[in-house]
């Protein structure tokens, strides 16, 4: 894959900001909004998307590393699972901050309201995590794709043992 | 209260714990995966055998995910349970006890079988993952749940079975698993959609409560039962079986044996408990039969023409699975009929069951032991092999147990649940008791056809360098030959406290459904 002229590249370097941004948006209001986790991440990816076109994959290899997208994935999974296991005092995913004060914990307001960031408790947290892992875990894919695309250029390490 | 209530949640919990964090502790180097691995894999075998032991003295256990209490099964004055709900009878219990002795004895196998292997960390998690939805499909109260645990076992199957991605028979093989098993899991999804189109609900217990007996439930029932006995590999849907079993790396078989398992569990939970008042027509019944009489003979007379030691294992799995839907499928004749029942349906019930575990242990033990022999000299081809008996005298024990064990072979525990399909299945008809003592003698002949030509024989030039293999993959071997061997010494202690109390759960259908209402109605208490 190469790279796109100037003015592809220059336009995709503007926009992939604004789907960045946007996707941030789905993920955070994500228990008040259509949307959520895995909608918003999947739009975040897209910024990995439009780098990857306009840019080609060369280009990209350089600028990441793929353990940075094992790590947010992991780091979102773990965040998701540790919401359900700090609730285990109740029961397994128990809405333990809801209600609570303090992170997520205000009570929704009664009546017609533009919806208050700040409710929901848990479920807050787990489309932030879910957000985190869907966005490593696609941006990998298309990095994968691209060394699909040219399986002489392996990106990161090399593959053991897989020859016989 | 004791936090043995939570022991539900715990089991879905843990190994998804351990594939989470499995791409991290693969940083810390080869040492720390592994033991991550083995731990990860000893503490659900632990959290299983709890949960066992716990149904076994206590009755059925539910949890609700995510509710005040633990038992808050109709919150607020609900009729009809809300929440993520989990209930665990003796059935699922058993279910749950055998797949995650299967699942220990592939995690230990793996270590050494795949240590030449890079992209292990990924292994360890897709493995983690399978082991969760096999858990959730045999433990969910709720059919929705059902589906989607069914997909996380079968979408990580399917990067498992394609682990070796250089051959293109793997790659072959996980593609045509992916098409049956999307096609099952849709299929399944559409049953659903259908009930709740009808009845709002997708929790089991409900279900069976209210259901009743017209097209849309008949609609249901078939695209299930067609569904489930696709992924447990019977008769016409059987094709990937032997594709995805001998391509998969050892350890992994070993748990997918486990995985096909719980797809039987769902097709018996469906049968029994949701549709089992409905089972006075012997159509479904006779269905179940026929799918079990011709994977019997079809996969065994497909086995013994085979010279890959893994296909001719896998054939065999498709003939296995026959057995146990014979048994089930006699048992659900006699569901109706409480004459019938106490005098042959139990007991082919009690078969059925038996069979089940027998078959998880001594057909991943089989597989084990192909493994081995694989990972040994390098070849798949029986042709290729010979005189391995004196190199390797530990995987010929272990693999002589096993091959005992599924022939039928009087002390061992094959014999056992075989002898209750024959006595059972002859009351209804005896040309099905003629048909499983026919596939038996074929099993056998078969089994040692292996055993003369990869272990018997004189000592080949080119096996010379061929040592045992590794400590730890004996250990994962052993663990199945002992729980054969205890099966095998003790069977009257087996079916007295490993099957019969769940095949009496699976015919008692108001204590399922009462579980859930019972439960919330002393309160929920906290």
């Amino acid at each position: 894959m190469n790279p796109l002229s100037v003015v592809a590249r220059t336009v995709c370097n503007l926009f992939a900001w604004f789907l960045a941004v946007f996707g941030i948006y789905v993920i955070v209001h994500g228990h008040l909004t259509p949307g959520g986790g895995f909608q918003g991440g999947a739009v975040v990816a897209t910024f990995m998307a439009f780098l990857l076109v306009a840019h080609g994959g060369r280009k990209m290899q350089s600028w990441v590393r793929k353990e940075l997208f094992t790590l947010m994935e992991c780091i979102g999974l773990t965040v998701f699972i540790s919401a359900g296991l700090l609730g285990m005092s109740n029961t397994f995913f128990f809405n333990f901050l809801a209600k609570a004060g303090g992170l997520f914990g205000s009570t929704v307001p009664l009546g017609p309201n533009p919806g208050a960031l700040n409710t929901s408790g848990t479920i807050a947290l787990m489309n932030l995590s879910v957000g985190l892992e869907v966005v490593g875990g696609l941006s990998m894919i298309l990095l994968y794709m691209f060394s699909g695309v040219h399986p002489e250029e392996p990106f990161g390490r090399e593959e053991t043992g897989h020859d016989r | 209260m004791s936090w043995q209530v939570h022991l539900p949640a715990l089991l879905l919990a843990v190994p998804l714990l351990g594939a989470f964090l499995a791409p991290l502790t693969a940083l810390g180097g080869k040492g720390l995966r592994n033991t991550w691995f083995v731990l990860v894999s000893a503490a659900f075998t632990v959290i299983a055998f709890l949960l066992w032991t716990r149904v076994g003295s206590t009755g059925t256990a539910i949890y609700v995910m995510g509710g005040q209490g633990w038992n808050l099964a109709l919150p607020s004055g609900m009729s009809i349970p809300v929440r993520i709900l989990m209930e665990v009878d003796a059935f699922s219990a058993f279910m749950v006890l055998l797949s995650a002795v299967a699942a220990l004895a592939g995690a230990l196998f793996s270590i050494a079988f795949m240590d030449r292997f890079s992209g292990l960390e990924k292994f360890v998690a897709l493995y983690f993952l399978m082991v969760t939805g096999m858990f959730g499909m045999e433990i969910t109260g709720d059919f929705f749940n059902f589906f989607v645990f069914l997909e996380i076992s079968s979408v990580a199957s399917f990067g498992l079975v394609a682990f070796w991605r250089d051959r293109g028979e793997a790659l072959e093989a996980a593609f045509k698993y992916m098409l049956v098993s999307t096609l099952g899991a849709l299929m399944v999804l559409v049953a659903v959609a259908f009930l709740y189109s009808k009845y709002n609900v997708v929790n089991m217990a409900t279900l069976g409560k209210v259901i009743e007996w017209g097209m849309v439930e008949k609609t249901a029932l078939v695209l299930f039962l067609t569904a489930l006995a696709m992924k447990c590999g019977a008769v016409p849907m059987h094709m990937w079986m032997p594709d995805a079993y001998a391509e998969a790396p050892a350890g992994v078989t070993c748990a997918l044996i486990a995985v096909s398992q719980a797809s039987l569990y769902g097709l018996f939970r469906v049968t029994y408990t949701i549709f089992g008042a409905f089972m006075g027509s012997p159509v479904i019944p006779w269905v179940i039969i026929v799918l079990g009489v011709l994977s019997m003979f079809i996969g065994v007379s497909m086995a013994v023409i085979q010279k890959e030691v893994g296909r001719l294992i896998a054939y065999h799995s498709v003939s296995q699975v026959g057995y146990m839907l014979l048994g089930f499928g006699v048992g659900l004749l006699a569901l109706s009929d409480a004459r019938a029942m106490a005098e042959y349906g139990f007991t082919a019930l009690k078969g059925g069951i038996y069979h089940i575990v027998n078959y998880t242990m001594y057909k991943g033990l089989l597989f084990l032991s192909a493994g081995a022999l694989y990972y040994a000299t390098g070849c798949r081809n029986l042709n290729d092999m010979g005189g391995l008996g004196r190199k390797m005298p530990k995987t010929m024990v272990l693999f002589m147990i096993a091959a005992a064990a599924i022939a039928g072979l009087p002390p061992f525990n094959g014999f056992v649940s075989k002898l209750y399909l024959y006595e059972s299945t002859f009351a209804v008809h005896p040309i099905l008791a003629v048909f499983a003592m026919v596939t038996s003698v074929l099993t056998l002949a078969s089994f040692v056809k292996i055993f003369q030509t990869a272990f018997l024989g004189p000592a080949l030039k080119k096996f010379e360098n061929v040592r045992e293999v590794p400590g730890t993959m004996l250990i994962g071997m052993s663990v199945l030959g002992v729980a054969i061997l205890a099966l095998s010494l003790f069977p009257t202690w087996s079916v007295n406290h490993l099957v019969e109390p769940a095949a009496k759960a699976l015919v008692d259908q108001a204590s399922y459904v009462g579980a859930v209402f019972a439960a919330s109605l002393t309160g929920g208490g906290l």
